[in-house]
């Protein structure tokens, strides 16, 4: 298992592994905002929170049919379900080496590109915070999106289709967290909910995806 | 052993049901029934509901949109919680007919919803002033929208019949999970214009409740739309049976 994480870690960082692609797509999201919206310093810091968390989230939609994809279409995952490894594992190596590969730069970048949207330095600190709590869900959902799609020929629509509602939850407690802290106002339970959001998901779908994955190499 | 036969236990009885040529049978008995049942109970709510019961003193006769509205929101609900509970059986038990009444709940849901959210949209404009709000109501019916499109989707997208039925089956009980969650965690995010339960069987909050002369042609229609999506379920089950049965047929003629 911890060679396998390895290996996913170690492809994903190559160069055509969609390592940097996140966090550049990240900062285009993030400098096209002020564009749209009008360079008005007091206007942004009230949508900075909303749009490095939405950013974060659509960064990290990029790169989820690579997590199984390409294992699939050349082979590896049928060696992989007959290793003595099981399935629920194999989806939790690959949902933590997404995870380490674009959940965690980006929860560290967020703070770094709140300054381009003139956000303070103690919600920052609670952004970082809150992605490094809530990323894992979404690598953890988008994987168990991707398990399903698997078989499905450009499902990279679908995908999004699929796994978008499933976000919600994360974002608004996310965002919301964020927000709180731009107010002042108390910020924990917000942070609470979307830390157990990750621990259920960590919990539940890797049965989920185990399941999808064995239907789909049936 | 003897070869005694085992007298068949009620829940044998009940699961013989699904059995796609007995569910033909009893089905294609009921449904006549059904939607004869269906026809005029909507007709005869609707049509009380519209021209034999007073406006409303402050809304005036928008209220009378609710006729519509709440059956219609309420089985868009029930229609996943179909889908979930006959995504379960065919995991649990591989009943192929619960799995094809899912997926034929999907499209009738998916139009409920449509039709709650329209009838919703219709009735804010007179009543709040816009036709859109981001209320947690609003919000987790547009979710449930969303969630409703995915699962039709993922139905059209895969080829292999039997596949399709598991994958669609996890994405609808882990959907189930998440659609609850995001029912909390909009009401967290936004507290809405969109007044609370305000039908319910209960006399304990009496003030709170919608007077009588709305509430018995609203249970009239509700009963109704009930019929009529089960009327709908039916129809779209035996579809998809008949669909299987072509295709085998089909693969049959193609091996002679």
């Amino acid at each position: 298992m911890i060679q396998l994480f390895l290996r996913d870690i170690g492809l994903s960082v190559r160069s055509g592994g969609g390592f940097g692609l996140a966090l550049i797509f990240f900062l285009i999201v993030v400098t096209l905002i002020p564009f749209a919206l009008g360079p008005d310093p007091s206007a942004l810091a009230v949508i900075a929170p909303g749009v490095l968390w939405l950013g974060a989230l659509l960064a990290c939609l990029l790169s989820l049919d690579r997590i199984f994809g390409l294992d699939f279409e050349d082979g590896t995952l049928d060696l992989l379900a007959t290793s003595p490894l099981p399935l629920e594992s194999v989806y939790m190596a690959k949902a933590s080496a997404h995870w380490l590969t674009t959940g965690l730069p980006l929860s560290l970048a967020a703070p770094v590109l709140g300054v381009l949207l003139n956000l303070d330095y103690e919600t920052g600190k609670i952004l970082c915070l809150s992605l490094l709590l809530g990323t894992p869900a979404l690598s953890l959902i988008g994987a168990f999106g991707a398990s399903l799609t698997l078989g499905v020929k450009r499902g990279g629509l679908l995908l999004s289709l699929l796994v978008l509602p499933l976000y919600v939850p994360s974002l608004i407690f996310g965002a919301q967290a964020v927000r709180l802290a731009g107010q002042a106002l108390e910020y924990d339970v917000a942070l609470v909910i979307l830390s157990a959001i990750s621990l259920g998901a960590a919990a539940i779908l890797p049965f989920a995806s185990g399941a999808a994955l064995r239907i789909n190499l049936r | 052993m003897n070869s005694t036969p085992i007298a068949p236990t009620l829940s044998d009885r009940f699961w013989r049901l699904a059995n796609p040529k007995i569910f033909m049978g009893w089905s294609s008995k009921l449904l006549p029934w059904i939607a004869a049942a269906a026809l005029a109970s909507l007709c005869s709510g609707l049509i009380w509901g519209y021209f034999f019961t007073s406006d409303d003193m402050r809304q005036g006769s928008t209220v009378k949109i609710i006729y519509l509205h709440v059956p219609a929101a309420l089985m868009a609900i029930n229609g996943y919680l179909l889908m979930f509970v006959g995504a379960l059986v065919w995991l649990i038990r591989r009943q192929h007919v619960s799995v094809l009444a899912a997926k034929a709940a999907a499209p009738v849901g998916m139009v409920m919803t449509l039709i709650a959210l329209a009838t919703g949209a219709i009735w804010g404009q007179p009543m709040w002033g816009t036709y859109w709000v981001w209320d947690p109501r609003l919000t987790s019916f547009l979710i449930l929208f969303l969630f409703y499109v995915g699962y039709i989707a993922l139905w059209a997208a895969i080829e292999d019949e039997d596949t399709a039925a598991d994958l669609t089956s996890v994405l609808a009980i882990v959907g189930a999970v998440f659609a609850m969650l995001s029912r909390y965690a909009v009401l967290f995010w936004n507290q809405g214009l969109h007044q609370g339960t305000t039908v319910t069987m209960a006399d304990g909050a009496k003030q709170e409740n919608i007077s009588d002369a709305f509430f018995q042609p609203l249970l009239l229609s509700m009963a109704g739309f009930g019929l009529l999506f089960l009327t709908l379920l039916l129809i779209g089950t035996r579809t998809e049976v008949r669909a299987r049965r072509l295709k085998v047929l089909q693969a049959r003629e193609r091996i002679e």
